[in-house]
């Protein structure tokens, strides 16, 4: 299979700039995932790896040869769309045996090949059913289908469960990454639902404005984000800021918050201007604590409870065990978990280094 | 505001059951919401209440008053879609006032001025009322359509999946405004959704509808705790709860089936499970797991690493038992 690279490519459409100098590298086998929101460029990104646009400047690289002024055909790149068309004059089977018929494949060589992908993903018996009455996972599963049996260097997905209701496409997702996991292929996957790139991506890009904000593990972009709008954009509900009483020195462990003293890990960097950006499920509610804040809403979640607060540093919300008792109304301490405590330079809205993400951010 | 009762609701469209012998009690006040996937018979509930369809059989009652052969108009609800539809040629302080020059209502212009206002303010757009509905962003449609329900003080409102073509941070931001919205008017609401988070977070009471039956009617704490059979315990919870063959762990057990949230499941002692493949979800880590052919997930413990095809020990805590067609047992 593929290692794909990516090398300061940039996009231009006219005037606007969908993509600005862009540098990531995914490795072979790895479910990759691009997520932002709308218009961020991640499309764009995944369209000019397939080769249905032209970077405007740089280099990708597939297995070590560059690629990018290459046409689609010559890339080795099969392209599974959030509409997954098929032909709708044509059963299964031959829908899934058109790619590999009109690159002049054997009949029995076609046959053999849909036979054992039709046994991956467990639609043996539709193989001889018309398009047309197939249920919304089964018409995915034969779209799916077209594009593996050409056995290609990668796959690429553009929102492919976009189209489908919550319980389903929890379901398909779960069937996609198990058939990843069977297959090995390198894949890369276009998604704006950040649970969707946390529950199924080894490594997540995430962007925003034409730019890469942070490249890494689920897990890194979530403990470590290194932006904002990641920390914002990442987790639900998204991590929380609150507005701290001026800057912070390189070497601080504690900073100042609407004077309360709240440890932090040890900064290695000088800001005049910071936030403080706290996970809602590190932040618990106490009978003691200085630091306070009035309850506001309370949202029953099952096992836990979203709690929202009004705090002198800002708004504020905490996952806590939904057994503990919270009441609208009532006014709380809060305490921290001053280990997973981020700071952000509010000028820039970069993370601040820290003994929490030097590691991470380092190499980012 | 007023309580809606239905009694015996039945609706069938052409040689489909929409709704079997529905009877619920809308209390005065309370914000319902009925939760169940495509096809269950939320909006057709819905639309009888609001008369925008008619019975075959039952009864409904507003307020007291049997409102079987009122037209929507004489039943005073009034309803809001998941398509926001605003008038594009008009202010949204226009669109707001519409439903009061309603010939029916004859409210002075003083009076709309008033209200329009302060619903306004209510929804954070108070400087939004000069734009024309096409300058709004979709959030702040979705917030005038809600307003242009809320001006009309009706006996109940009637939500069809209102945040569902909203962005995620905004249907957050939405669904405590609504609420809050909700209990500061006193408001009566019967709200559809799919979105179980929607559902457990906003109602006080849960009605799932299962094939157009009504299967379990209760607060959501009720609905997660203590499920009536196997289909509402599957819809409510992230992960879903799993079920499993009891005979899987051994001992002695009340049925043939066990429904296990992830968070029941504890690690160390019991019996030897594989591990598939650890999500790392920031807040949780899933833990997908393969017992003698039965795939289970839980929910992993803070700070462990897990290999993958590694065996890891677990045990059920506080199951609950179904019987083979999926009613609770114990």
């Amino acid at each position: 299979m593929a290692e794909i690279v990516i090398k300061n490519v940039r996009k231009e459409f006219g005037d606007f700039v969908a993509v600005r100098e862009s540098s990531f590298t995914i490795e072979d086998g790895e479910f990759f995932m691009l997520l932002g929101p709308s218009g961020c460029g991640k499309t764009t990104t995944l369209r000019m790896i397939a080769g249905l646009e032209l970077p405007t400047s740089g280099e990708i690289f597939l297995d070590g040869e560059e690629i990018s002024q290459r046409p689609p055909s010559q890339r080795d790149i099969a392209f599974v769309f959030q509409m997954f068309a098929l032909y709708p004059h044509m059963n299964v089977r031959r829908n899934m045996s058109y790619p590999l018929v009109s690159q002049g494949m054997p009949k029995t060589q076609v046959k053999a090949k849909v036979a054992e992908v039709a046994r991956i993903l467990g639609i043996s018996d539709i193989l001889d059913r018309p398009v047309g009455g197939l249920s919304g996972g089964d018409r995915q599963r034969v779209a799916l289908g077209r594009a593996i049996v050409r056995d290609p260097k990668a796959f690429m997905m553009d929102e492919p469960l976009g189209a489908l209701d919550a319980e389903f496409r929890e379901h398909m997702a779960e069937e996609l990454r198990a058939l990843h996991d069977r297959m090995g292929a390198t894949t890369v996957y276009v998604t704006h639902d950040q649970l969707e790139a946390m529950q199924m991506g080894d490594k997540i890009v995430v962007m925003n404005n034409a730019v890469v904000e942070q490249f890494g593990t689920p897990q890194q972009v979530y403990d470590t984000p290194a932006t904002m709008f990641v920390a914002g954009f990442i987790g639900s509900p998204a991590m929380n800021f609150l507005t701290a009483a001026g800057g912070i020195q390189a070497g601080a462990t504690e900073v100042n918050l609407q004077d309360h003293s709240l440890a932090v890990p040890q900064q290695h960097e000088t800001s005049s201007q910071i936030v403080f950006g706290v996970r809602p499920e590190n932040v618990s509610l106490t009978d003691a604590g200085g630091f306070r804040g009035k309850i506001l809403a309370t949202e029953y979640l099952g096992t836990t409870q979203v709690v929202t607060l009004e705090t002198d540093a800002g708004p504020l919300k905490a996952r806590i065990d939904a057994q503990q008792p919270a009441h609208v109304g009532e006014t709380v301490g809060l305490r921290f978990k001053s280990e997973t405590v981020t700071l952000f330079d509010q000028a820039s809205g970069r993370a601040l280094r820290s003994n929490l993400n030097e590691g991470v951010l380092a190499n980012g | 505001m007023a309580d809606v009762i239905l009694s015996g609701v039945t609706k069938a469209f052409g040689k489909t059951q929409a709704l079997k012998d529905v009877s619920m009690s809308i209390p005065d006040g309370a914000f319902v919401v009925l939760l169940g996937p495509t096809g269950a018979g939320k909006t057709t509930t819905l639309r009888l209440i609001s008369g925008l369809e008619t019975l075959d059989a039952g009864d409904i009652s507003i307020g007291g008053r049997r409102v079987n052969d009122e037209t929507p108009a004489q039943r005073d609800v009034a309803m809001v879609f998941q398509q926001y539809s605003l008038y594009p040629h008009m202010s949204v302080r226009d669109n707001l006032a519409f439903p009061l020059r309603s010939p029916i209502l004859q409210t002075p212009e003083d009076e709309i001025a008033r209200k329009v206002e302060a619903i306004a303010q209510t929804l954070q757009i108070p400087h939004k009322l000069g734009n024309k509905a096409t300058e709004l962003s979709g959030g702040e449609m979705q917030r005038v359509s809600i307003g242009r329900a809320l001006v009309r003080d009706p006996a109940i409102f009637l939500m069809d999946e209102p945040l569902s073509s909203l962005d995620a941070k905004l249907r957050a931001d939405l669904r405590i405004e609504l609420k809050r919205i909700q209990s500061d008017l006193g408001a009566t609401l019967l709200y559809v959704t799919h979105d179980q988070v929607e559902a457990m977070t906003m109602a006080t009471h849960v009605g799932v509808l299962q094939d157009g039956h009504l299967v379990q009617f209760g607060t959501p704490r009720e609905i997660y705790q203590n499920p009536s059979s196997l289909y509402v315990a599957s819809r409510l919870g992230l992960p879903r709860m799993n079920v499993l063959p009891s005979a899987l762990f051994g001992g002695d057990h009340k049925g043939p089936q066990m429904g296990l949230r992830p968070e029941n499941i504890i690690e160390g002692g019991g019996v030897e499970a594989q591990v598939i493949r650890a999500e790392h979800l920031g807040d949780q880590t899933r833990l997908h797991l393969t017992l003698a052919g039965h795939a289970i997930t839980t929910i992993a413990a803070e700070g462990r690493t897990y290999a993958q095809n590694s065996t890891i020990r677990i045990q059920p805590k506080d199951p609950l038992y179904f019987d083979a067609q999926g009613a609770r047992i114990a």
